[in-house]
């Protein structure tokens, strides 16, 4: 019954594994909406991914130079270059609010691919049973055990160019499998309720009774799973991308640092190069998590503190 | 019973045939012919092309049709032959593993079970304690927010090049050479350290934080409530509940074990650390498509293997993984 609880060592986020709650019925959607402006975890993740959000859009409004203009190399943070310059003096901050978007951007991709194959599969497999989820079961299996990281250093191996679409979809092919078994186990016990027998009853199809009686009753949960995916494969991201196994096009988070590491930063004390984009992305992902967690306890009473 | 094993059984060993395969096709999928690549780095006379292409072709095996190279493949798989690796040659690519394998799983699994241990210790306590939870869960939070390469690159930084504690990069001092000693050992743990930390602290988070929301809904549970009901000291509801939280952890123990080989790759290339990681890049680097294929093959085998005792594990641990054999539960 337990969301996303793989802990793998590297870029996996974990939920713990309650059971999940199920969506407020209209009439307590005030009550709802409620709860979520007095948690005060949901407003503060919320407010604080925003900055993010704003700093990703227009930091490259307010950056002072352009990302591809070169100024004298390796210099420390100053009112000219707020961030310092890299190895080829380029302007850090133009890179970090630029490196910003494409994580955002991986991330939504590497989120939506993985909700979207997960559900699929998952009500598939929840709502038909019998062998077609055994052989739906059997693919999830495999997936999950297959590593990413190796299968994708095998194919970068072979492909020259890749580009942020290639690393978010990677990223959701590889990651389905917990949004699958999730679902798949809530489609399982909602099957069995008595206003899906009705739905039954009244002649509705299956696709129709998945889509209006049994998702809606996830729904929350759902969209719970989809801002931990969307973490999750940020964090994913920048491990592909400090390998150099990222987008080929294009600079991301992860890219600075990976940067940063072959011109040997660390060792020359170029703090500002290596710093803080890594401090940006716990930024950003923390925020989400903090909100996901207030976002939790709005929907679930049972979490909330007493 | 049986149908439990036998449907765990047919899973791993498609899961493995579907790995060997992929591991198989990826090369072959690729566009280029691979005598071709390797003969182009010679200046030849058209002649001395063609009879050399076709030589090269048979010893290869890359003339045959790609039904038989597939068979011959898995030949060479099950009878132990991995191939010869090009960049190390002429070292066997599974000596090359068995090599690096020590250092990646000394690196990795003390990392990973500590952290699971100090992880779920830290969330048990912090559940519904208002104090300690209030200082647990934000620190977890940034601790499971932190991209690892960051991490691998702020804490050497600080430990190594500027307070001088701790050595950045290798597996041991450069000076020495690998020996039963003391000066090697010792010099293996100075360099063993800081990898581990990094392992260590960036899943920390994850378990507590895990552990901290599973003792939360077990304390709400109607089995906690019963024992509360009938007088029972909140120190023995919690354990109660600790134990039943543990099980979902087990299971994720058990997938961070697996991935433990391939797991470490960021690690290593961070460090420069001596084992399958760095393996894989000098795979890479070297164009040693065989070492590569090889890697990969091994650890999707250890993936296999600590799934496999994972599941022997629950059957003993969880009684209604038992009681799931006999009937159909969702």
């Amino acid at each position: 019954m337990s969301a996303l609880k793989g802990s793998a060592p590297i870029g996996t986020l974990t939920t713990g594994g309650p059971a999940p709650p199920l969506a407020p019925a209209p009439r307590r959607r005030r009550e709802t909406l409620y709860y979520a402006v007095h948690n005060k975890k949901l407003v503060f993740g919320l407010s604080l991914e925003l900055v993010f959000v704003l700093a990703a859009i227009f930091g490259p409004v307010i950056a002072l130079h352009n990302m591809t203009d070169f100024f004298a190399s390796n210099q420390a943070p100053s009112g000219q270059h707020w961030l310092g310059t890299d190895n080829l003096g380029h302007d850090l901050f133009a890179e970090v609010v630029n490196g910003m978007q494409v994580s955002y951007l991986v991330g939504a991709i590497g989120a939506l691919c993985a909700a979207f194959v997960g559900m699929a599969l998952g009500f598939t497999a929840g709502w038909r049973g019998g062998f077609l989820d055994e052989v739906l079961q059997m693919i999830t299996n495999i997936v999950v055990m297959i590593p990413a990281l190796v299968l994708l250093i095998v194919i970068g191996a072979y492909l020259k160019t890749r580009g942020v679409m290639f690393e978010g979809a990677f990223i959701g092919l590889t990651t389905w499998p917990w949004v699958a078994r999730a679902v798949r186990a809530q489609t399982f016990t909602l099957k069995s309720r008595e206003f899906v027998d009705l739905a039954r009853l009244s002649g509705k199809r299956g696709t129709s009774i998945v889509i209006r009686e049994i998702a809606p009753n996830m729904a929350s949960y759902l969209f719970l799973v989809v801002i931990l995916l969307f973490g999750s494969s940020m964090l994913l991201a920048a491990n592909f991308d400090f390998l150099g196994l990222g987008p080929t096009t294009g600079t991301s988070l992860g890219n600075i640092m990976n940067q940063s590491t072959l011109w040997s930063a660390l060792q020359l004390h170029y703090w500002w190069w290596f710093l803080p984009p890594g401090i940006l992305l716990t930024g950003m992902v923390a925020a989400l998590l903090i909100a996901n967690v207030g976002l939790d306890e709005v929907f679930n009473p049972k979490l909330r503190e007493q | 019973m049986r149908r439990y094993f036998i449907r765990k059984v047919l899973t791993y060993a498609l899961a493995f045939f579907v790995g060997v395969t992929i591991d198989w096709a990826i090369p072959h999928m690729m566009p280029g012919d691979p005598v071709q690549l390797y003969l182009s780095n010679f200046n030849l006379k058209p002649a001395g092309y063609e009879a050399l292409y076709k030589t090269m072709s048979q010893a290869f095996g890359t003339n045959l049709p790609l039904w038989e190279q597939y068979l011959h493949y898995w030949k060479g798989l099950l009878t132990g032959n991995w191939g010869i690796s090009f960049w190390a040659f002429p070292a066997p690519v599974s000596t090359l593993i068995f090599e690096a394998l020590p250092y990646t799983l000394a690196l990795l699994v003390p990392a990973i079970v500590l952290s699971y241990i100090v992880g779920n210790r830290l969330g048990a306590a912090a559940a519904r304690r208002r104090v300690l939870d209030n200082t647990v869960l934000p620190a977890g939070y940034v601790f499971q927010a932190i991209p690892y390469p960051w991490l691998a690159l702020a804490l050497p930084f600080l430990l190594g090049v500027v307070w001088h504690v701790f050595p950045i990069s290798g597996g041991y001092d450069r000076s020495l050479i690998p020996a039963f000693s003391w000066t090697f050992i010792a010099s293996l743990l100075y360099h063993w350290f800081l990898p581990f930390l990094t392992v260590f602290l960036v899943a920390l988070g994850g378990w507590a934080i895990g552990m901290r929301n599973l003792v939360i809904y077990e304390l709400e549970n109607d089995s906690s409530r019963y024992l509360r009901a009938l007088g029972a000291r909140e120190r023995v509801v919690r354990r109660y509940a600790y134990r039943s939280a543990s099980l979902p952890q087990l299971s994720g123990l058990a997938l961070a074990l697996g991935v433990v080989v391939g797991g470490s790759i960021v690690t290593e290339y961070a460090f420069s650390y001596p084992g399958i990681g760095r393996l894989i890049f000098q795979a890479i680097s070297n164009q040693d498509y065989f070492l590569l294929q090889g890697i990969f093959i091994f650890i999707i085998i250890g993936v296999l293997v600590a799934n496999f005792i994972i599941d022997i594990v629950y059957v003993v641990v969880d009684p209604r993984t038992r009681l799931s054999m006999q009937g159909e539960s969702s």
